[in-house]
């Protein structure tokens, strides 16, 4: 068709012109949810512009990088000579996760396997209803769980002075964690495609070598990224932590020292401090600290996962 | 041939023993819940009576009830759902309906991921620099529930682009055929169809909502106000938080009456999942497609 046949059908197009009051709304209402579509965006730019705006200040002015991640010394309050060292801290908050993870990767890996390969029918139904029950329950319920019946069980069973330590806290954060990623983890079991089941089968192998030698290595990647979003939860864990831990600042030596997580030191503090002060913009520091190591954890979770789900 | 079913007997035997030891680690994770759950129930039935839940707290929140905590997390959840309904709905809609296979889409999603991802306690220092101070709401039921709606966004999203790429594209076609344009297709076609698994998905938000606490601590719920919030300005107090209070931070309260709060707490929140379960149960057997 050439140039000049389309400029002179344009009034007869004029004619089709359905541009009506349905036109404009449809166009409208495509803007608007567009607008929503982008939200997620939004907020997340939004929490880091605004954590940051708070906590500049300190990062300019008194930010000492050796001192901050090196100093066992968190002693904002100090009138004279305030001293603010995250160590004792991180080292909390490492000891309780890789704890939570001792406790919840064997257990939540089995259930996964348990729920994808050997469970049918109504079994299969209840199991994953109580796993998603156990899921809902708050992190302020597991706290309270922790201080009041954990607590005395630790302080009976291992004669202790102190129930609310590394090992109460880790048991918690442990079973917080393990229904996202019983969950995960069965989500990636299940995406192994059954063929590769049947020739495995075919072969004389058991159902177990089945799993072992076929399911497991073709979910690595889905398993692994079930495992970084559990030590992301965990690492990023308030409430339960700030009840369970005993919250003294302190490089565990054994499980049963009391400790002290960076997320439940700023829920402590923050309502003590006034608006705009050093001790405020540190704590605001540290949230953009745990922001950042939860964005590197999230981020590669979702991209071991994806790369499984493309292959 | 002998040896071929002794083999299979051996195998059998193995794998009936693998079986039952991921059963076992199953029951590891299941039971000692269950249990604490029990704990709960035992202790804290005892505590709950109509006074306990429609009386304030009173001496110093050592003895008395409940109501304002748990008309503040409904106050709460309502705004919530008011500010969470239509950003997450839209959000949904365009990552069903309009979004491509293209980068944008693909940092959505990873801003949704990021959004479910970041702390509880860094969204609560979000809220307090936004809302409360940057946009000037105070403390107050507003700024929390903001802040409660911008975390459990994901949540909404999800569930609800879920239940929308469940409609076949068959009944969208079907529909623009007619001359209807995209907005009266999903209006009268997408979002009817969708609108169970959505209502899922709110469920869930509102059993999510009502058990946060952080996010909640500096944004707008208080320890303790004689006062019953007027408007969306006021600050409340909380479920959660009401449980962090008696728990940790008011000395000579009764031993039981933390346990009755984290009951009622936690039977308000399993309720609202086991009725999100029930009605997709339900949705399943009814599903037309």
């Amino acid at each position: 068709m050439a140039n000049g046949e389309q400029t002179n059908s344009l009034p007869a197009a004029n004619a089709f012109d359905r541009r009506n009051a349905a036109w404009y709304i449809d166009k409208l209402v495509q803007a608007l949810i567009f607008v929503g579509g982008i939200s997620a965006i939004i907020f997340v730019a939004g929490i880091f512009v605004f954590i940051t705006k708070e906590g500049l200040g300190f990062i300019l002015d008194r930010f000492d990088f050796v001192e901050f991640f090196t100093s066992e010394y968190w002693y904002p309050a100090e009138e004279e000579d305030p001293e603010y060292g995250i160590l004792a801290m991180i080292a909390g908050t490492a000891s309780v996760t890789v704890l939570a993870m001792l406790v919840a990767i064997p257990f939540s890996l089995g259930t996964a396997i348990y729920i994808a390969e050997f469970a049918t029918g109504k079994t299969r139904e209840t199991l994953k209803i109580l796993v998603e029950l156990l899921a809902a329950i708050p992190s302020v319920v597991w706290g309270f769980i922790g201080l009041s019946i954990m607590n005395p069980l630790i302080i009976a069973v291992f004669d202790v002075p102190v129930g609310l330590n590394v090992l109460n806290a880790g048991i918690i954060l442990g079973l917080m964690a393990a229904p996202i990623m019983t969950s995960i983890a069965e989500d990636a079991l299940k995406a192994v495609p059954d063929r590769y089941r049947e020739a495995a089968e075919a072969m004389g192998a058991t159902r177990w070598q089945v799993i072992q030698k076929t399911v497991l290595p073709a979910a690595r990647n889905g398993l692994l990224g079930a495992v970084l979003l559990g030590v992301g939860r965990a690492f990023g864990e308030t409430m339960a932590v700030l009840m369970a831990t005993g919250h003294s600042i302190n490089i565990p030596g054994s499980v049963f020292d009391s400790v002290r997580a960076l997320p439940a030191t700023i829920a402590a503090e923050l309502g003590e401090t006034a608006v705009g002060s050093e001790h405020y913009q540190a704590l605001f520091t540290l949230g953009i600290f745990l922001f950042m190591v939860t964005f590197v954890i999230n981020l590669s979770a979702d991209l071991i996962i994806r790369d499984t789900a493309k292959k | 041939m002998f040896e071929t079913s002794t083999l299979n007997a051996r195998n059998k035997q193995v794998q009936r023993l693998v079986s039952i030891l991921f059963l076992m680690m199953t029951l590891f994770l299941i039971v000692p819940v269950l249990i604490i759950l029990g704990t709960l129930v035992v202790k804290g039935s005892s505590v709950i009576s109509i006074d306990f839940l429609f009386t304030s707290p009173t001496e110093g929140m050592t003895a008395g009830g409940i109501f304002p905590a748990l008309l503040g997390t409904v106050f709460l959840v309502a705004v919530d759902l008011v500010i969470a309904i239509p950003i997450g709905i839209s959000a949904a809609i365009y990552l069903s309906e309009y979004a491509g296979n293209n980068w944008l889409t693909r940092v959505i999603n990873l801003a949704i991921i990021n959004l479910a991802g970041v702390p509880s306690i860094v969204h609560a220092l979000f809220g307090l620099g936004a809302f409360v101070l940057f946009f000037g709401f105070g403390t107050s039921i507003l700024a929390a529930s903001l802040t409660l709606a911008i975390m459990t966004l994901p949540l909404v999203i999800v569930a609800s682009k879920e239940s929308m790429q469940a409609v076949p594209q068959a009944f969208r076609e079907a529909s623009w055929n007619m001359g209807a344009t995209r907005w009266q297709t999903i209006r009268r076609v997408v979002l009817p169809n969708a609108i169970p698994g959505i209502l899922t998905g709110l469920i869930l938000e509102i059993s999510r909502t009502a058990g946060e606490t952080a996010p909640i601590m500096f944004t707008g719920a208080v320890f303790f106000t004689p006062f019953l919030p007027q408007s969306i300005f006021d600050q409340t107090m909380a479920m959660p938080l009401h449980l962090f209070v008696v728990a940790t931070q008011v000395p000579g309260v009764p031993e039981d009456l933390p346990y009755g709060v984290a009951l009622m707490l936690i039977a308000l929140v399993l309720f609202m999942n086991a009725l999100s379960i029930a009605f997709r149960a339900w949705l399943r057997g009814k599903k037309k497609w």
